[in-house]
């Protein structure tokens, strides 16, 4: 039996800032184990934009921020076993992890328990209907559209509008499909005023607030939906319904912590959010066990639980040292503006600090704390820019997530595309920020993530 | 296609593949035609897996008898096949004093069927058998079971294989003629000739019975949705809970069932359709079915919800008419060497090893084949990986790694059990089919973390076109194509 001071159970940003902060805080043997082929969670697939403004103060796509916080868990001295997972846990913190290697039980002095979330299904959302090919949940088309080089659908309708719904509009209209709707449950959108902006608007796809998908039609694959308005209980208005012919339905109704490895060591869980209970100090039910990220608590943002691992991480090196442990606060202050946008009213997104710009009678532009946001609110009503995010194929089939250093004309998006879908890259190892193309219509194009070459 | 059978059977269900695994026991070149992809397509994948007792049939129905004989077989049948079972028992709960009478009223028809154990229990004991349910008092059947119905059907066939049956999928049968001695059975791939000729077409044996010339029968579908309720469920119940019949009633009441991979069912209802096929789902019966649920079990929750289907009942006695006609079984006196089923339904899972005894028997007395020297009755199973001890596992990664390469997280499925299930014997290649024999994409994601790697090694493994990955039947392949 191997022994760790800490073990941390899933190595997305939540697990490997709580490894490195664990290390920092004087834990001799930190260990990371990982199930997928490689850490970084579920940043690994969303290549785009938005992530790091808080931690980093600059926007970087999700495999770059994984690759920022992988290369800072290795700095620090922590053991991170990919392709490994954990399939049992005692209160005793005995863990068990099953890897093509052996089955390992290792004995840890604490563990933190950062194993992210899953999504809901349609089975818990009810939808009636038949059950044919081509429904799928987003973060499954978002793994197989920017992973693995597989599109779902030529004609699609999006069920949830919050980020995840909101984003994979955008990908998969880059990608050709037609997205022919969103269609959010609530009268508002709990996604980012900029995501609906930069996803939805940008590309003249419509939002339907107050509605829900009503029907499922087609046998064997999908052939239609029925769109219908909801009334207060948020249940179907028969007769309000209209049909959509389409060939994909992507579900982007809700997150649920993935708790599995807690549930068997005992702790306790949060009947209605599936979250982990914890104290203030991030520790579960059960003594020296923490817990942190989307494992504890869906969040929006990887910033948040980049914070909230590292505490869980220091308070689990501190149970065992016996040293002091840190109280997690978490600051809302500068969580960017949710919700549909307000005419002649726009959210700064430069900066954490977020200022709600107006646009006034006269022309001028309030509400900014510094005058780039001038410069920002002006360029959005005259010629917005936008940084491209998109993957470029290697002759082997491989996707190297990718985007734009400069920000390309919002106009000139699909033709940009265009010319890179053109574009086909030799096969060898790709690493994180090289350039990929030099001249996209005035731009730079990088690699946004360490992508390793097919070995036969 | 243009071989001779000694013996061809329509329909590759329960019943269709019990028969064809009985008939091997014999020298017989025997067929499975079905229009299906897989084995399993019809009422045998789509109901609530239950071995019934028998007492909920009249006496010296058919159905009574079969059903009988059925559960008192099933046991060592799962054995020999290698598949999942469970003695559950089981309750019927009654909310007031007509409703017990109705259950004794039941206990007295089992017991002339031949059920054994049945017994009257009072509220205290429900309490015992099922802590978590409601109710006044109940009817216990101890001898009721749960298995997996599709491993069941899906380990005949493969048993019939390997004793020399042969499965033709993929082919609907359009027309059927008497060729001199023969008959002639066309399907969408091709004319197989066979001297005895078996319909086991469920929803369909009415058109197929036409197609030979007997048309007096006519099937009526009648629908049942489920609600498929997730793991934690079974920390309510472990014992199927039954409402106390209603006459006249179609199914048997909306009942709550634990699955033998731990999730609980609720359903059916029964609903009269037009659409033999018709598997959708409807708004209103999932409520209908929630509530009816949380009657016998006020503690579920709708969170608990992680699926549905939908399955459709062969029945002959019309909406009409409701409650249940007996099996048809017998070989039909105006067609010689035509073996007629129709109209099974519940109990058609329990009783389809006593019905292809019986089929068995008819063809032995037309065709008198000598026995195969070879039978041999047993199956194995692909191993379960999470059910293994800690030591067992370590063992199995040793001989081969893609023990240790978890594919579904939920339920703890490895690679190398999905390889297994791409590699039956049936050749079946599809994502459903995968489902059926390994179980992947049915925990609480529904495939959210597994289909894409399932995909993948269906890809890189197995050299499946993307284009081509289909999750069931043809035209029902999921994706458009590469990105780019
Ligand atoms: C589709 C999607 C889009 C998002 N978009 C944005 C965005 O635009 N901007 C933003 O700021 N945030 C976004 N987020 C939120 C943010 O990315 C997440 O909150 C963050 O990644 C959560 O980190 P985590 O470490 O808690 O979980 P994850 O990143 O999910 O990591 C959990 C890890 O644990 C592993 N694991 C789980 N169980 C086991 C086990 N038993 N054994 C071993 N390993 C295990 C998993 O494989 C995974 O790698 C998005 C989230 C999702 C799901
Ligand atoms: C909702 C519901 C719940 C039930 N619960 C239970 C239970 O708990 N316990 C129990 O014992 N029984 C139960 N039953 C009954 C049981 O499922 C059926 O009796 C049993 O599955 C019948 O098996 P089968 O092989 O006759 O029919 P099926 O499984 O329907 O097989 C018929 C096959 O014929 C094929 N076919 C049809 N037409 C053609 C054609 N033209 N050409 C080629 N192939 C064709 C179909 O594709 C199908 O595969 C239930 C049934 C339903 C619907
Ligand atoms: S206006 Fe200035 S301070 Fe305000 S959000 Fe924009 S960049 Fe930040």
């Amino acid at each position: 039996m191997e022994k760790y001071d800490v073990i941390v159970v899933g190595g997305g940003p939540g697990g490997l800032a709580a490894a490195c902060a664990a290390r920092k805080a004087g834990a001799q043997r930190v260990l990371v184990l990982e199930r997928d082929s490689r850490a970084g969670g579920i940043l690994n697939q969303c290549i785009h934009d938005g992530f790091g403004l808080i931690r980093y103060k600059q926007t970087l796509a999700g495999p770059e921020y994984a690759t920022r916080a992988i290369q800072e868990a290795l700095d620090c001295g922590v053991e991170i076993k990919c392709g490994t997972m954990v399939v049992d846990m005692s209160a005793q913190r005995q863990v068990t992890a099953v890897g093509p290697d052996g089955l390992h039980i290792y004995e840890a002095g604490a563990v933190v328990l950062a194993t992210g979330c899953r999504e809901r299904t349609r089975g818990a959302v009810m939808i009636p209907g038949t059950r044919p090919a081509g429904v799928f949940t987003a973060g499954v088309v978002q793994n197989f559209v920017n992973i693995r080089n597989i599109m779902i659908g030529k004609k699609v309708v999006i069920l949830g509008s919050g980020d995840i719904g909101l984003i994979m509009a955008r990908r998969l209209t880059l990608e050709g499909a037609k997205v022919l709707a969103v269609v959010e449950l609530m009268q508002n959108s709990g996604g980012l005023q900029r995501n609906i902006q930069q996803c939805l608007y940008d590309f003249n796809i419509p939002l339907y607030t107050g509605h829900t998908v009503s029907n499922i039609v087609g046998k064997r694959n999908l052939s239609a939906v029925e769109i219908s308005r909801v009334d207060e209980n948020n249940k179907p208005i028969p007769g309000s319904g209209w049909t959509v012919e389409c060939d994909a339905l992507v579900l982007s109704v809700g997150l649920i912590p993935e708790n599995e490895v807690a549930k068997a060591a005992g702790v306790k869980l949060d009947p209605r959010s599936n979250g982990t209970v914890t104290d203030d100090y991030m520790q579960t039910s059960v003594p020296g066990v923490f817990s942190c990220g989307n494992s504890h608590a869906v969040m929006d943002l990887v910033d948040f639980v980049s914070a909230q691992g590292e505490i869980a991480g220091k308070n689990a090196a501190a149970f065992c040292s016996g040293g002091q442990m840190e109280q997690w606060v978490l600051s809302r202050l500068s969580e960017p503006a949710k919700g549909l946008p307000e005419p002649d009213a726009l959210n700064c997104i430069l900066c954490p600090n977020g200022c709600r710009l107006r646009y006034e009678a006269d022309g001028s532009i309030s509400g900014n704390k510094c005058k780039r946001g001038i410069e920002y609110a002006r360029q959005e009503r005259t010629d917005p820019v936008r940084t491209l995010t998109l993957t470029v194929r290697t002759q082997d089939g491989r996707l190297i997530p990718a985007r734009t250093v400069e920000p390309i004309s919002q106009a000139k998006l699909m033709e940009a595309v265009a010319a890179l879908q053109r574009i086909t890259l030799p096969d060898r190892d790709y690493v994180c920020g090289e350039v990929l193309v030099e001249d996209l219509m005035g731009a730079k194009v990088v690699a946004t993530a360490n992508i390793p070459a097919q070995h036969p | 296609m243009n071989e001779q059978f000694d013996v061809l059977v329509v329909g590759a269900g329960a019943v269709g593949c019990a028969i064809a695994r009985e008939l091997s026991r014999s020298q017989l070149r025997i067929g499975v035609v079905d229009k299906g992809c897989d084995v399993a397509a019809g009422a045998s994948g789509r109901n609530s897996a239950v071995v019934h007792a028998g007492f909920n049939n009249k006496p010296g129905t058919l159905m009574a008898e079969l059903c009988v004989e059925g559960n008192e077989n099933f046991e060592a049948l799962c054995a020999e096949l290698d598949v999942p079972y469970k003695k559950t028992g089981k309750l019927l709960v009654a909310f007031d004093e007509a409703e017990m009478e109705t259950l004794e009223k039941l206990l007295r028809q089992g017991e002339e069927n031949g059920c054994k154990g049945l017994r009257m229990v009072d509220h205290a004991a429900v309490q015992k058998l099922a802590p978590n349910v409601g109710g006044f008092g109940g009817l216990y059947s101890p001898n009721t079971a749960i298995f997996d119905p599709f491993l069941y059907t899906v380990a005949l066939a493969e048993n019939a294989v390997y004793n020399g049956a042969r499965f033709f999928l993929n082919n609907r049968v359009v027309a059927v003629k008497k060729d001199g001695d023969l008959f002639a059975v066309t399907t969408s791939q091709g004319v197989f000739k066979t001297r005895v000729l078996v319909n086991a077409a469920g929803m369909f044996s009415d058109k197929i019975s036409a197609m030979v010339g007997v048309d007096e029968y006519h099937i009526y579908p009648c629908r049942g949705e489920y609600l498929i309720l997730d793991k934690i469920a079974n920390d309510y119940l472990t014992i199927p809970v039954y409402p106390a019949p209603t006459k006249g009633n179609s199914g048997l009441g909306i009942h709550l069932t634990p699955t033998i991979h731990g999730n609980l069912l609720v359903g059916p209802n029964a609903e009269h359709i037009n659409d033999h096929l018709d598997y959708g789902t409807v708004s209103k019966t999932q409520d209908e079915l929630f509530a009816a649920a949380q009657k016998l079990l006020p503690a579920l929750q709708r969170k608990d919800v992680i699926g549905a289907f939908a399955g459709t009942r062969p029945k002959l006695a019309s909406p009409e008419e409701g409650g249940f006609r007996d099996f048809v079984i017998k070989e039909e006196p105006s067609v010689p060497n035509f073996i007629n089923l129709v109209g099974i339904e519940s109990p058609g899972m329990t009783a389809s090893m006593p019905i292809a005894k019986r089929v068995s028997a008819m063809v032995q007395g037309i065709l008198q084949p000598a026995p195969n020297p070879d039978f041999c009755g047993k199956h194995k199973n692909i191993i379960r990986f999470a059910e293994q001890t800690p030591e067992r596992k370590a063992e199995l990664i040793a001989q081969d790694p893609d023990y240790g390469e978890v594919i579904c997280r939920c339920q703890q499925i490895t690679k190398k059990e999905i390889c297994q299930a791409i590699e039956n014997p049936l050749g079946v290649k599809t994502i459903s089919g995968i489902k059926y024999r390994a179980w992947p994409t049915t925990g609480r994601c529904q495939g959210g973390y597994c289909l894409t790697r399932i995909v993948e090694i269906l890809e890189k493994e197995y050299g499946v076109r993307v284009e081509d990955v289909a999750y069931r039947d043809e035209g029902s392949e999921l994706f458009a194509g590469r990105v780019k």
